[in-house]
């Protein structure tokens, strides 16, 4: 091969690689697009039952249960418009705290739930694999913005 | 004193960066040697630099309650070792960590560089002093770790208890080695660049540093993942999070130049490519501190949240990246593509090599940068995970561990000889294991299962370059290769296993009661209140035992006071066969307590197999510097010879 038929090649195949990559990326992007939920999203039924999705939000105070099995605790999660209810199976995270923020993995998996006599009011149950609420006390999810600002606002009043 | 000694320091090296910048613009726009200048205003930069990172390590060391950074970050009763690696814990601190591995890369050129033309070294010492002089801008503008706190308070605020561990006294300043010793390569890029001397003695002289950062790199990223793994207690050893991401771009951007460099140093090809890979490998270092230090993303390394840090950086990363980017459109065109080879060779390879590197690098930065976009431009929220990076890149990850097996047989230029009749062997292993996979576990998952397949073909495959010749003979840099690519079927294969195999045991215990997790039994026996020099626990004791041997594991949950927090400490404990992880959670009513047990065969493979992977990295280095010093002294020799 000629040196400049050779680079017009190796050009041509850096193009078309960075082309394919972004190509995928947008494929996989597709449907993880929608990924972050709150309560009221929940609540509006936009995301569909058992797909993988994040739930992000506060946990309400006075929520937090625990199954008699010891390991199974159920609680809600507020964005101040609607209530999520969430069953986890596994050890909270230490910074997992009543009126805290908490992003929670895993799926939309029943209809209503009734605990404690009463049905919950988004009438939805959120199943979590995984609590990410392991960071340092200051730790907010990024995807909860105006929410962290008027908890710490809320913060502050309780001082 | 101390504080305003290092403050100097530091305006001084910024002052000497700006002289340094002066200087090039003069050498190139002349042809006076200003070399000896340069080198010496280099090394006075760094040396200045360095005093003023020892000044801050000082006041960190003694705690002095009158500098702010200090106060926010440290406290008295912490340990030593904490109070220490406490300098770089923090937003300032680290920044000041990053620019003076920057400074002394620059001196370290300056002092040991012997194969550089002059005329480029000029241009590339006084880029990375151009590289350094934003760098300390930043720190003096925008965030002074110096500043001083008056009056005095009495006691600080303390460390991030995640952060106090020793893993934080190794893996960030391993990290910037490595981030930052590929700036070296940036500058030396643009400064041949600049004097138009693109050539393959250009790539020797480049090659060790890129060599060396990538293997910082590789056991940065290493340790990293092993400090997440039993410091966060969720068993998981890479989380995908933008953070980690930010350490993976630069070592994907790195490991490509490390291919293609060769190709430059050994065949004068790939000239323009490489170049833009060293410039794309340090902006990706950029833009990893970007994104950790900016704020922009809050997670565990992300203590900064201030916009006017944010926009800073992201001002100097585009100053950079862009003039980077623009000298190599007027100059990159004009490079004379070196001996060209054939379709079927080791550069064709190489290409391949890099193309797929380079994929997965825009697949993992689309996937890292995506949700800040969608943000900024709509101001939705959103958030992307693993199952995008696994799914997308997960398979040519794989794809590219196949071809690793194939590259190192193809001779240079072109190759004419059967390839497939050497990797029979190593496919046929390949398909055995795939085929055990299918008897032992048919449930499993794909990726797993095919990982387990590549690793097993993979780790025949890699040795093959040392069969037919006599190993002992080998060159140390062949050594190397085998060593690396055999540590990615290593790591391959504890990705694998650990994603097929690992049993997970949840349940509440009390005091003798017993859990089961994969072979072992686990028997409760109690909790004990102990304490550390700045923190108390309760800890939990665990015999586990699988036939015969008793082991005692002691996972504890750990309370800080300063700042008040609460840790859980895993118990893990290692056999040749995999790791046994245990952590303990909150008590109920009645006395029992929560625990989590996993079982993961074979999971250390993941972190001996990056182990190998830099110690290959490692031999190749050292194969390299020797060869070097022996072809020197044979020309000392000779002149020697020659005069006397």
């Amino acid at each position: 091969m000629k040196p400049k038929n050779q680079r017009l090649v190796l050009v041509s195949a850096a193009i078309v690689a960075v082309l394919i990559a972004v190509l995928l990326a947008m494929w996989g992007l597709r449907d993880k697009a929608s990924y972050f939920y709150t309560p009221a999203d929940l609540a509006a039924a936009k995301a569909d039952d058992h797909k993988s999705i994040r739930l992000g939000g506060m946990v309400e105070r006075g929520s937090l249960k625990r199954d008699p099995d010891g390991v199974t605790v159920r609680f809600n999660v507020t964005d101040g418009k609607a209530l999520t209810a969430v069953t986890y199976r596994g050890i909270l995270p230490d910074l997992f705290r009543e009126g805290s923020g908490v992003v929670a993995e895993g799926r939309v998996t029943s209809m209503g739930y009734v605990g404690n006599g009463k049905v919950w009011p988004s009438g939805r149950l959120f199943t979590a694999d995984t609590i990410l609420a392991k960071h340092d006390e200051r730790y907010m999810p990024p995807e909860l913005g105006n929410l962290a600002a008027e908890h710490k606002a809320g913060k502050t009043l309780e001082k | 004193m101390i504080a305003e000694a290092g403050l100097a320091a530091l305006w001084l090296a910024a002052g000497l960066a700006a002289f340094q910048f002066i200087l090039m613009i003069g050498a190139l726009r002349s042809e006076v040697g200003l070399v000896r200048p340069m080198r010496s205003v280099a090394v006075v930069q760094g040396v200045l630099t360095i005093i003023a990172f020892a000044m801050l390590l000082l006041v960190f060391a003694t705690t002095d309650l009158s500098v702010a950074l200090v106060y926010e970050n440290s406290h008295s009763a912490k340990p030593f070792i904490y109070k220490v690696a406490g300098t770089w814990g923090n937003h300032e601190g680290s920044m000041l960590l990053w620019v003076t591995i920057l400074a002394a890369a620059g001196a370290w050129l300056a002092i040991f560089s012997k194969r550089t033309s002059e005329r480029t070294l000029v241009a590339a010492l006084g880029s990375q002093a151009t590289l350094a002089l934003g760098f300390y801008a930043f720190l003096l503008i925008a965030s002074n770790p110096f500043a001083r706190l008056n009056p005095a308070a009495p006691e600080g605020q303390g460390l991030n208890p995640l952060l106090q561990d020793p893993g934080l006294a190794f893996h960030p300043p391993t990290l910037y080695v490595g981030y930052v010793g590929l700036s070296i390569a940036f500058s030396l890029a643009v400064g041949a660049l600049l004097t138009n001397q693109v050539d393959n003695k250009l790539a020797q002289a480049m090659r060790p540093w890129v060599l060396g950062a990538w293997i910082f790199l590789t056991l940065g990223i290493t340790a990293g993942s092993y400090w997440a793994y039993y410091e966060l207690g969720w068993g998981g050893w890479w989380f995908w999070d933008p953070v980690e991401n930010a350490s993976l771009m630069p070592w994907l951007a790195a490991t490509a130049l490390l291919h293609s460099i060769n190709v430059l140093a050994a065949r004068g090809a790939l000239k323009a490519w490489t170049m833009m890979l060293a410039v794309i490998a340090f902006s990706m270092s950029m833009v990893g501190t970007f994104l950790v230090r900016s704020g922009v993303l809050t997670s565990v390394h992300a203590f900064a949240i201030d916009p006017e840090r944010g926009t800073f950086l992201l001002a100097l990363l585009a100053i950079y990246v862009g003039a980077a980017f623009i000298l190599f459109a007027l100059r990159g065109a004009m490079l004379k593509e070196g001996a060209p080879f054939e379709l079927v060779s080791r550069e064709t390879g190489l290409v391949i090599n890099n193309l797929l590197l380079s994929v997965i690098l825009v697949i993992v930065f689309v996937g890292t940068l995506y949700p800040l976009f969608v943000e900024a431009l709509s101001g939705e929220k959103l958030s992307v995970g693993a199952p995008y990076f696994n799914s997308v890149a997960g398979p040519l990850a794989l794809i590219l561990a196949v071809l690793v097996g194939i590259g190192p047989l193809l001779a240079w230029r072109r190759d004419k000889r059967p390839l497939f009749k050497q990797l029979t062997i190593p496919a046929l292993l390949g398909v055995t294991a795939l085929v055990i996979t299918f008897i032992v576990v048919p449930s499993m998952a794909i990726l797993p299962r095919l990982g387990l397949m590549v690793a097993t073909y993979l780790a025949g495959a890699a040795i093959l370059p040392l069969i037919g010749r006599n190993p002992l003979r080998a060159p140390l840099a062949t050594w190397g290769m085998v060593v690396a690519h055999f540590g990615i079927a290593v790591s391959l294969c504890g990705m694998a296993m650990n994603a097929a195999f690992t049993e997970e045991r949840l349940g509440i215990a009390r005091p003798g009661d017993r859990l089961n997790v994969g072979p072992w039994t686990v028997e409760f026996a109690d909790v004990t209140p102990t304490a550390g020099k700045n923190w108390t626990a309760l800890e939990g004791k665990l015999r586990a035992t699988r036939g015969q041997g008793l082991v005692i594991l002691k996972p504890q949950t750990r309370f800080y006071s300063d700042p008040p927090t609460t840790t859980n400490e895993a118990a893990i404990e290692t056999f040749w066969n995999g790791q046994l992880y245990t952590v303990i959670g909150k008590s109920d009513e009645n006395g029992g307590w929560q625990l989590r047990l996993w079982w993961k065969p074979f999971v250390t493979l993941i972190w001996a197999g990056g182990a190998l992977i830099a110690l290959g990295g490692a031999l190749a280095l050292a194969g390299r510097l020797w060869r070097l010093r022996r072809r020197r002294r044979q020309a000392e020799d000779w002149r020697q010879e020659r005069y006397a």
